[in-house]
């Protein structure tokens, strides 16, 4: 760092109260309705796993980072984001343990081996999820995801998510059951009006602008009523199901692992709608988000790369490569 | 020490040939699902460094310089025939689990290496430990990560449970994921066990990091 040379121009500057903190409080602020609906649609025990995921984020990463000798950076509340992000991703059913290992895949895999906040090229709980689907598919898919039971009232029923229906509706779902959230399904992504209001906080307090996810959103219903061909209910349907809108919202605007530009941006939206579009069309996987979402991360330098801005001032080359000024 | 004995243990630790070298990783990624293919893997390996060693060796002083190469292959690929044919007869199952990995052995990169580096300019008898100790170092790496890979991805150790009937094992580390993660790990550990060793690795890191800025 202390090689570089930063060009600081004189005062006045202006400074922002916003820190890694304060953002990490607002987006943890922003997942509390998709948490609170979780518990009101599978019970206590997605407050208990939320728990432990937040815990045993905070706690890897603590020990990460008194065992490398590196300043502890727990209290900035990233760790406890992946935490309460990760168990969002996770179907009630998912065991204790469970939690623990992808905490630590998210925290010491994906995060800290390659260093720390702001440096991860993936999402760590998307990386989580994606390693716990790959070791434990029969906990992560079809039966591990119940019905939504109203905080226990009666005993949950394990049915396929309304996913495996392909693009259409389940029998007996509604477009409303869809939004309201009263579906089989992770914790998190089922209630879509939990997840929109998590969505306006996050744009009035200005943590994401509102580009990528609208634009994940509906390519994806875009993309996938070209693909299957479904009638005119079909992207709205695409848009609903599944873990998009949860991933659109709160995965795919990761500052480190979305471009910096705002074209690189919108290539990394529609590659992100697109991609889902296509898993969910065409591949095994009843599910493409989670994979889609961790395709466009690694290819985020890549589009970083390519797409950069022009520096103020700066005049394109001409063909000669000779520069004018 | 002697200098058969510097020659033998450079293969096991200094130049190990898969977390020092990191040579031969298509096979090293691959077969080592299970602690058993990795002994089967590094044994057939063992045997064509060994005898490719000897016979380069013995050769070198006639060998033109211009198709070495193809000459190195040709011996080699010898010794991975028979080697094809013995474990064909005597162990078919690890011959079926190891697939292809057996003929491919012809283009392992240790073999090739060793060939290249130290048969074609070392005496017979030399030759012939440095094929051991780089077979056996070989050996002893790919059978780590089986173990590790077979104990995570099924629970067992050369088939033998260790955890209980209660334990769901975590099936990507018997994936090619895991197989990935598993040796990325094991090469940094490596790594930071003999970087503790040196003394002036952090001096030498900040002058690296002096002359990259």
């Amino acid at each position: 760092m202390s090689d570089l040379n930063f060009n600081v121009s004189t005062a006045p500057h202006v400074r922002t109260h916003e820190s890694t903190t304060s953002i990490m409080r607002h987006v943890l602020i922003a997942l509390c309705p998709a948490l609170l609906a979780g518990v009101y649609f599978f019970g206590f025990r997605s407050l208990i796993l939320a728990a432990i995921c937040v815990v045993s984020c905070v706690v890897f990463e603590f020990l990460y980072q008194k065992l490398m000798k590196r300043p502890v950076t727990v209290g900035d509340l990233s760790a406890a984001v992946t935490g309460l992000l990760l168990a969002l991703t996770l179907p009630v059913t998912a065991p204790w343990w469970m939690c623990v290992i992808g905490s630590s895949v998210a925290i010491l895999l994906a995060k800290q081996l390659f260093g720390g906040i702001g440096d991860n090229f993936l999402n760590p709980a998307l990386t989580a999820r994606a390693v716990l689907l790959a070791s434990w598919p029969a906990r992560m898919s079809g039966a591990a995801f119940v019905s939504p039971n109203f905080l226990g009232s009666v005993d949950s029923v394990s049915s396929a998510t309304p996913l495996a229906y392909g693009a259409k509706l389940a029998d007996g779902t509604s477009m409303l059951d869809l939004f309201i959230g009263k579906i089989p399904g992770t914790i998190g992504e089922v209630c879509k009006i939990a997840i929109l209001l998590g969505f306006v906080y996050l744009l009035v307090t200005h943590v994401i602008s509102w580009h990528v996810p609208v634009i994940i959103v509906l390519s994806t219903g875009l993309f996938t009523w070209l693909f299957s061909g479904g009638g005119i209910d079909t992207p709205l349907v695409a848009m609903l199901q599944g873990g998009i809108l949860f991933g659109a919202v709160f995965m795919a605007t990761d500052y480190s692992t979305c471009p910096m530009t705002a074209p690189g941006q919108v290539i990394f939206a529609l590659g992100i709608g697109l991609l889902t579009a296509v898993i969910r069309c065409f591949a095994g996987y009843p599910e493409g988000v989670t994979y889609a979402i961790l395709f466009m991360n690694i290819v985020t330098p890549l589009l970083d790369k390519y797409i950069k801005p022009r520096i103020y001032g700066e005049v394109k080359e001409k063909k000669g490569g000779e520069k004018v000024a | 020490m002697s200098k058969a004995g510097k020659v033998f243990t450079n293969g096991l630790f200094n130049e190990n040939p898969t977390f020092r070298l990191v040579l031969g990783t298509c096979p090293t990624l691959a077969v080592t699902t299970q602690a058993m293919n990795g002994i089967g893997m590094g044994l057939a390996a063992t045997f064509v460094l060994l005898g490719s060693n000897i016979v380069i060796s013995l050769l070198r002083k006639f060998i033109p310089d211009k198709v070495r190469i193809p000459a190195f292959i040709v011996i080699i690929c010898m010794f991975v025939t028979s080697v094809q044919m013995l474990m064909h007869a005597f162990v078919p199952e690890l011959y079926k689990s190891l697939g292809i990995f057996i003929p491919l052995i012809v283009v392992n990169c240790i073999i090739l290496a060793r060939a290249e580096a130290f048969a074609s300019k070392n005496s017979v008898l030399y030759s012939a430990i440095d094929g051991l100790g780089m077979g056996i170092g070989f050996t002893v790496a790919i059978t780590a990560i089986g173990a590790i890979r077979e104990l995570i991805g099924n629970g067992t150790i050369f088939g033998a449970s260790v955890f209980g009937s209660g334990f769901e094992p975590m099936l990507i580390a018997a994936l090619a994921p895991g197989g990935f993660i598993v040796f990325g790990l094991m090469l940094a550990l490596v790594n930071a066990v003999s970087n503790r060793d040196k003394k002036d690795v952090e001096a030498e890191c900040a002058l690296d990091e002096k002359e990259a800025a």
